[in-house]
């Protein structure tokens, strides 16, 4: 892969809803002629939409798809030079080896020129010819290694082997680019690493554009030009893998790539930033007071006697893990996770060491929940799919309110607050969450849940608007639980909306 | 335990008693020469040889199956073409579509019969073979979309899928890739198409032309007038068409569990 290289895929704003949910979300994308293309996600993050999309299989809901600069946004599947290995490889049950393999090649036709008598050339559309067909079938089967496997029906093979038919029935067809939707996903552990490093080598080799599709962040860092992390259908950092591993975009992909900590930090100075209760030096520059999210990756922290780095720490628990000791060490009320190859026995205190350059500092994402909403007649708040408790004097600094639930202005003027639209904010530590749907406000499931060094950081959205609620708490919650939100009424910060403020 | 099992299989050996000492008896008085069932005149086959000497009865016979054979072909290939289309459909279009398909399965069979008859006469100048022949292709139809869209449903949808990513048009894709993967569906689809065309009375009694007989019609118009009627040779009739449905039943049964056989 070359910088310049032109090229081969763009998509531009590309978005694919489906009934009510959005699976993809105005993705803006372009592909190298020749790269390794790794697009990398949880499931349900687009990855397999996106993927389905460059094979024709799915329309975009809007947005273009260009291929080497022309538009195949609408182009049926069939006459996109683009071929796909299945996740489940699909390969035709009543067909064996060499018929699979041949299939594309059958449907094939090739302009082939003629001179007839008059010496006047003409070019007709052929099929390829049997000789032609097996050649190129036995050369496929010679890439992935099955020889002599021709006449076997798909359903003598291994789960390996199938593997190597449906790649070498997408290959063979000599595609411009060769879509892999998690190929490897079936295999064992063992296989799986081999068949890595063949698809590594195989793409060497044929110098096509290779497109795979994975949720493992290891086979994504292992064999990918490029990796694209993708989240709930949006890009969340494009790189290489060494950028994605060393310089996370934000939490999430600090969290998905690798073990990491995860810390909340404040700037306290000029490359100086403080969190789990120490100043640390680091090469991030960010203004000062801002909050921040820090990330460090296990090995990058330094265990030493105690007394001696910037913080100090006792090992609570140690596991080995082959290549190393991974240690839980507790400092203050921070946990921190450890990866080194010499171990500190369980109840050591330690000093621990962080050198600059292993600080990666990430502006804050969430620093409080911002929503719209309005009043209703009970001078309560509906806001984030949900209706609360309030306190409606602080609209209007020094008002009241009377018996009858008007609101008393200084001056002693009466007004109603009903269907008064409001900005609110609410802090992510002033948010309660509980089991089950009764209790609060908006009722939601947790759809990501981050630990912080001493608190975890949840994500809740609600199902009617898919709202989402930020909330630091203190307690462990699964991805998937549905939740009540409650919120208390001092915490709830109002403030009229400018229109609004007009009208009165 | 035992005694509990005892009881169940003498439950079960009188139902099947139930069931099959009807046919037995036919199939026992078939063997002797005798007007009625209950006389025994000791063993004969002379009923056979009579049965297949009777001109009138062969070739009732004869139109019998080919009437069954050209309705079953008929209802395959539309009922495998309307499972692919109702598969291939939306979600609610093919919930609708698939409902709308069963109503001739789960309806009366006398209300299919009269409005057939009263479609026929209305459009089609009254009954003929071709009201006939319809009138089984309507009743059959169900029988094939109920049969191939489970066999749609265990395809792994890829599969259509890759046919395309190689480069195939949809319909030589659904030809080369999809059909045989659905033939089963569709070879039981037209087994149960003949058996039911063969032995339907009600349709084939309403749509059929007046100068034309099926075994089934022939039979009861037979019960109708004992004295001319040839219902002795009819007993060998029954028998035989008892054992060719036995055979197919068998064959079928050992089809499905050789499959089942082949993918565990």
């Amino acid at each position: 892969m070359t910088e310049n290289a032109e090229k081969i895929i763009e998509m531009i704003n590309v978005t694919r809803e489906y009934f009510d949910t959005v699976a993809v979300e105005n993705m803006n994308l372009y592909i190298r002629k020749g790269e390794f293309v790794t697009l990398l996600g949880p499931s349900g993050c687009g990855k397999t939409t996106t993927l389905r999309m460059i094979a024709g299989f799915e329309m975009p809901t809007s947005g273009k798809i260009f291929l080497n600069g022309k538009d195949i946004t609408h182009l049926p599947p069939y006459l996109r030079p683009v071929n796909t290995v299945f996740q489940r490889y699909a390969l035709f049950p009543h067909m064996n080896v060499f018929d699979n393999i041949a299939y594309g090649l059958r449907q094939k036709r090739v302009a082939v020129t003629y001179r007839d008598e008059k010496g006047r050339e003409f070019t007709r559309l052929e099929k390829l010819s049997h000789d032609e067909i097996a050649k190129k079938v036995e050369k496929a089967l010679k890439m992935v290694e099955l020889e002599g496997f021709e006449r076997r029906a798909i359903h003598t093979l291994s789960g390996g082997q199938q593997q190597r038919v449906a790649i070498a029935r997408a290959i063979v067809n000599e595609p411009q680019i060769l879509l892999l939707d998690e190929p490897l996903g079936a295999l064992d552990l063992k296989m799986r690493k081999e068949m890595q490093f063949e698809l590594k080598q195989m793409h060497r080799k044929l110098g096509i554009t290779f497109i795979y599709v994975t949720h493992d962040q290891e086979e994504a860092l292992t064999m990918s030009d490029t990796v694209v992390v993708m989240n709930d259908g949006v890009i969340q950092q494009i790189g290489t893998p060494e950028d994605i591993y060393n310089q996370p975009k934000n939490v999430f992909v600090a969290n998905f790539i690798g073990e990491s900590n995860i810390f909340s930090g404040t700037m306290v100075g000029k490359l100086k930033v403080k969190f789990a209760g120490a100043t640390f030096d680091c090469v991030d520059d960010f203004p000062k007071n801002e909050k921040v999210d820090v990330v460090v990756r296990p090995e990058d922290i330094i265990l030493t006697e105690e007394g001696e780095g910037q913080l100090s720490g006792k090992v609570i628990d140690s596991i080995f893990k082959g290549i190393h000791y991974e240690m839980t060490v507790i400092a203050g009320k921070t946990e921190i996770l450890v990866q080194s190859t010499q171990e500190w026995p369980v109840g050591s205190f330690v000093g621990i060491k962080v050198d600059p350059e292993n600080i990666h500092i990430m502006k804050k994402e969430f620093y409080e929940n911002k929503f719209d909403g309005y009043i209703t007649k009970r001078n309560t708040v509906v806001f984030g799919d949900g209706e609360y408790e309030c306190d409606v004097t602080q609209l209007y600094p020094g008002s009241t309110l009377d018996d009858d639930g008007y609101l008393v202005l200084e001056g002693g003027e009466r007004i109603d607050l009903t269907d008064n639209d409001v900005k609110v904010t609410v802090g992510l530590k002033d948010i309660d969450l509980a089991d089950g749907e009764e209790g609060g406000g908006a009722v939601g499931e947790i759809i990501s849940c981050i630990y912080k060094g001493d608190h975890y950081q949840v994500i809740v959205r609600t199902r009617e608007n898919e709202e989402d609620y930020v909330v630091d708490t203190d307690y462990l919650w699964n991805e998937g639980d549905i939740v009540s939100v409650s919120i208390d009424k001092s915490k709830i910060k109002m403030k009229l909306k400018e229109e609004a403020k007009g009208k009165k | 335990m035992v005694k509990k099992k005892i009881f169940s299989s003498l439950i079960l050996a009188f139902v099947l008693l139930l069931t099959y000492v009807p046919i037995l008896i036919l199939i026992i008085y078939s063997f002797t020469d005798s007007a009625f069932v209950g006389q025994w005149k000791g063993f004969s086959l002379a009923l056979y040889l009579r049965l297949f000497s009777d001109r009138e009865i062969m070739l009732i016979v004869k139109d019998t199956i080919l009437l069954a054979l050209a309705a079953a072909s008929i209802s395959t290939i539309l009922g495998t073409v309307g499972a692919i289309g109702i598969y291939y459909s939306k979600k609610r279009t093919a919930k609708a579509m698939s409902a709308i398909s069963n109503i001739p399965m789960i309806n009366a069979e006398i209300i299919t019969a009269v409005s057939l008859v009263l479609l026929f006469t209305m459009f089609f100048g009254g009954k003929s073979m071709f009201s006939l022949l319809s009138g089984h292709v309507v009743i059959t139809i169900p029988f094939v979309v109920v049969s191939v869209i489970p066999k749609l449903k265990q395809m792994d949808d890829n599969l259509y899928e890759a046919a395309l990513d190689l480069g195939a048009t949809p319909l030589k894709a659904l030809l080369t890739v999809v059909l045989p993967e659905i033939i089963p569906g569709i070879v039981s689809g037209f087994m149960l198409s003949v058996t039911l065309s063969l032995d339907d009375y009600i349709v084939t009694a309403f749509t059929k032309p007046n100068t034309f007989s099926t075994i089934s019609t022939y039979v009861y118009e037979s019960m109708n007038r004992p004295a001319t009627s040839k219902l002795p040779e009819l007993r060998a009739l029954s028998a035989i068409i008892f054992f060719a449905i036995l055979g197919v039943a068998l064959l079928s049964a050992f089809r499905k569990n050789k499959q089942q056989g082949d993918s565990f």
